[in-house]
């Protein structure tokens, strides 16, 4: 006994120690805001309102596999917020978000949703992160008649109105923005031939069924999906050249972006490279470029290597400085976000808090949880993405478009017009022809 | 004598669960079940580290084991939960015996490497065999309060309930199993081997044994941990969980049951708790996210300096110190405290 457990306990205080390390390696800010502003007319309309404040929680990767880049959305949802709080808040009411870390990992998703909605009694969900781990919570918060709102994730199944009429999707989902990348590689570069590389879930799966809609089957000579626990894809782009494949679509996250560029690299393989919206971010994806580059030994230039990538975009560009949006967006990211970089995941957060508090000025001065599902239902004004929301009692899906854009000197470059489409396999990919409103001087919906 | 001793023990438990899950909100009542779930799992780790004196760093996939048995069961049988739990538990405990017999031939570091390979290796299988295991999202379960609670009985209350039963019956039957003839032999067999054997002990099928048992512990503590979460991926059964198993079995202390508990209670709460303070302090930095990770290795650290043998060794230190007329010589060097606790009640 003595023997053993003497040998026994270091062990695992090690081990224990080693996995601190390895969970530990990124972080975020978790802040709150509060003030008071009160208005005699202003009352408790719901759980998480009181007089002077509105609290709503999300589920967010701070720490983990996922958080590198996503962690900063939550952050700069935040910014907006306490810009809005600083300019009147919400009928006068501040908003309060509480995030916390679920580490991308369903079973803490569980846990700190049963958090913020049974201990912190919070009016809705916000921006909850990722298709396995909302997935989880989605029949909770439904049941539990909470406004499960913009989730920021792509799956299709966010716009089920039916059975989960409290939840509602935001940024385009993957079948439309594989369609949408489909009909441009079918017109660009027709007849040759064609290789996938997809994350092997819902997302990537989502992503092909949309590129399947469009590109012709003979076009496509090799499919290939990598699993996110599994760095190692040399293998897959070895195939991808071998079939001779001079165009590949990746749905991928950065990371992997990142190794199916360096991979080809390795090979000699230098086929054109169309690559979903979450996977594409240029600041992003040139310092992943970099990092692993000098892992294995060698330099590189991110933006050298990022040059031409086509991808597409829901956002306007966040290079395009003489954007409205873009404008409003970087002076609140300067003013209460400095430490983060401008980039594409800043620039999410920011908007989707935007269509947050358009929703949450319609649902009314005193608000139930039912007013705000009404009020998506009832359909939001455009704002700060390039094509229409779907919002209605029967489609809960949210964007319909995005155009296509060329990485160019660390900048996604536009390229033509926003194309529109919807995620049945029969409906054309359309140019859309209304146009983007502009920001609003005061920077509030 | 002692099986009377541990009922007793066992209904005061039940009683003071009840009035606490009745004056708790919901939340509480969700951790409470969370937290027997881990009782579970970690009650079976302590026995097979603490009195068999082996390690095992894969408890946390023969979770997922009892995890997926169940959900598979519950959505394509439909089988009552009751019959689902036994099932569980019954194949962790078989897949716990073909790790057994292998790992019966392996001592200290290798035995930890071929049990961590099982917690690495296991939960890719969900991923591998998507169309089964539902990949990366893995599978959703249901779970209702029985008819005869009412309509409006809280789930979480309903959990909580379910899952204190399953950890106060699991910790009956170890405490038992501790102090019988099996219990005794582990000790020896774990003490030395070579006398073990000498005294008539298979010392093999002895440690096989003891795999089985955690490993139906581990099984029961996952497919609990099943319906309490609703949701059986294999993001939740990471190398992470099996070692936060073990930790909590440590800090708790080794081979102590009433340890498992006080192992469990830091393994749920002290997350919630430290970024509770963390946020009620305002600390917006950088840093915030990572507090709960750094409280915990503090905590460890702590305990380990503090109560070597443990929380439940430190409980039992300082009751001793203010029980008039106990001699303080009587305290043990660390390590001896987890195999004092039976040794005191003089079963050998």
């Amino acid at each position: 006994m003595i023997r053993s457990s003497r040998a026994v306990v270091p062990a695992i205080a090690a081990a224990a120690a080693l996995a601190m390390v390895v969970s530990a390696c990124s972080s975020g800010g978790k802040s709150s805001s509060s003030g008071s502003a009160s208005s005699s007319a202003l009352t408790a309309s719901a759980p998480g309102i009181t007089a002077t404040s509105i609290t709503i929680g999300s589920h967010q990767p701070l720490t983990g596999v996922a958080a590198p880049g996503y962690d900063e959305i939550a952050p700069a949802s935040n910014a907006y917020f306490k810009y809005v709080n600083a300019h009147g808040g919400i009928y006068g009411r501040k908003i309060v978000y509480k995030y916390l870390n679920d580490q991308y990992n369903p079973t803490d998703t569980v846990s700190v949703v049963k958090q913020l909605v049974l201990q912190d009694n919070v009016y809705a969900i916000f921006n909850g992160l990722g298709t396995p781990t909302h997935l989880a919570v989605a029949p909770f918060l439904n049941s539990s008649k909470v406004p499960d709102v913009f989730v920021a994730s792509g799956c299709e199944c966010w716009n089920s109105a039916s059975t989960w009429p409290y939840t509602f999707g935001w940024q385009l989902d993957y079948v439309r923005e594989g369609k949408i990348l489909g009909s441009y590689i079918k017109q660009h570069f027709a007849g040759q031939k064609i290789g996938y590389f997809y994350q092997n879930d819902e997302f990537g799966q989502d992503g092909v069924k949309g590129l399947d809609d469009e590109i012709p089957s003979a076009d496509v000579v090799s499919r290939q999906s990598y699993d996110p626990t599994n760095i190692n894809v040399g293998p897959q782009v070895a195939a991808l050249k071998a079939a001779g494949a001079k165009v590949v679509v990746s749905f991928s996250v950065p990371a992997f972006t990142a190794l199916l560029k360096l991979n080809s690299l390795k090979l000699g393989y230098s086929p054109a490279l169309v690559v979903s919206d979450v996977g594409s971010d240029p600041i992003t994806l040139a310092g992943l470029l970099e990092s692993f580059a000098k892992q294995g030994g060698a330099t590189v230039s991110g933006n050298a290597l990022t040059q031409g990538i086509i991808t597409d975009g829901y956002s306007p560009s966040v290079g395009d400085t003489s954007n409205s949006w873009i404008a409003l967006f970087k002076k609140i990211h300067d003013q209460y976000l400095p430490n983060l970089p401008f980039d594409g995941n800043v620039l999410f957060g920011e908007g989707v808090a935007y269509t947050f508090v358009q929703a949450m000025l319609k649902a009314g001065k005193n608000p139930t949880r039912d007013d705000l599902v009404k009020a998506i239902e009832g359909g939001l004004p455009q704002g700060p993405v390039v094509a229409p929301y779907t919002y209605s009692a029967t489609d809960h899906s949210g964007m319909t478009g995005a155009y296509i854009g060329v990485i160019k000197n660390g900048v996604i470059v536009q390229q033509g017009p926003v194309l529109v489409t919807d995620t049945s396999p029969a409906s054309a990919v359309t140019a859309y022809s209304g146009t983007a409103p502009a920001a609003p001087a005061s920077g509030m919906p | 004598m002692t099986l009377l001793r541990h009922l007793a023990a066992a209904v005061l438990a039940a009683v003071v669960v009840a009035i606490l899950t009745i004056q708790l909100n919901a939340f509480r009542d969700y951790q409470i079940a969370e937290i027997a779930c881990y009782v579970v799992a970690v009650a079976g780790l302590t026995v097979l580290v603490g009195l068999s004196g082996q390690i095992s760093l894969g408890n946390g996939a023969l979770m997922a084991v009892g995890a997926y048995a169940a959900g598979l069961l519950l959505i394509h049988l439909q089988w009552p939960l009751a019959g689902v739990l036994a099932a569980a538990t019954a194949i962790s405990a078989v897949s716990g015996a073909l790790v057994g017999v292998a790992a019966a031939r392996l001592r200290g570091p290798y035995l930890a490497g071929a049990t961590l390979l099982l917690a690495v290796a296991l939960p890719s299988l969900a991923i591998k065999y998507a169309g089964v295991f539902g990949g990366d999202q893995g599978l959703t379960v249901g779970l209702t309060p029985p008819a005869f609670l009412g309509a409006s009985f809280p789930l979480t209350r309903w959990q909580a309930w379910l899952t204190c039963a399953c950890a106060l019956i699991t910790l009956v039957l170890l405490a038992n199993l501790a102090r019988s003839r099996v219990g005794r032999s582990w000790r020896a067999a774990s003490d030395d081997e070579v006398a073990a054997a000498l005294a008539g002990l298979n010392v093999a099928r002895l440690r096989v044994l003891a795999f089985v048992v955690s490993a139906a512990c581990a099984g029961l503590g996952g497919a609990l941990l099943a319906v309490t979460t609703s949701i059986i991926s294999p993001g939740a059964f990471t190398v992470t969980l099996s070692i936060a198993l073990l930790t909590g079995a440590v800090l708790g202390g080794l081979g102590s049951l009433p340890g498992a508990i006080w192992g469990s209670l830091v393994l749920v709460l002290l997350p919630t708790y430290v970024t509770d303070v963390a946020t009620s302090h305002g600390l917006s930095s950088a840093a915030g996210s990572n507090v709960p990770v750094a409280a915990y290795g503090i905590v460890l650290i702590l305990v380990m300096l503090v109560f070597p043998e443990g929380i439940q060794g430190g409980v039992r230190r300082l009751l001793r110190q203010f029980t008039p007329g106990t001699p303080a010589s009587r305290d043990l060097p660390p390590g001896r405290a987890a195999a004092s606790e039976h040794q005191e009640e003089g079963s050998l």
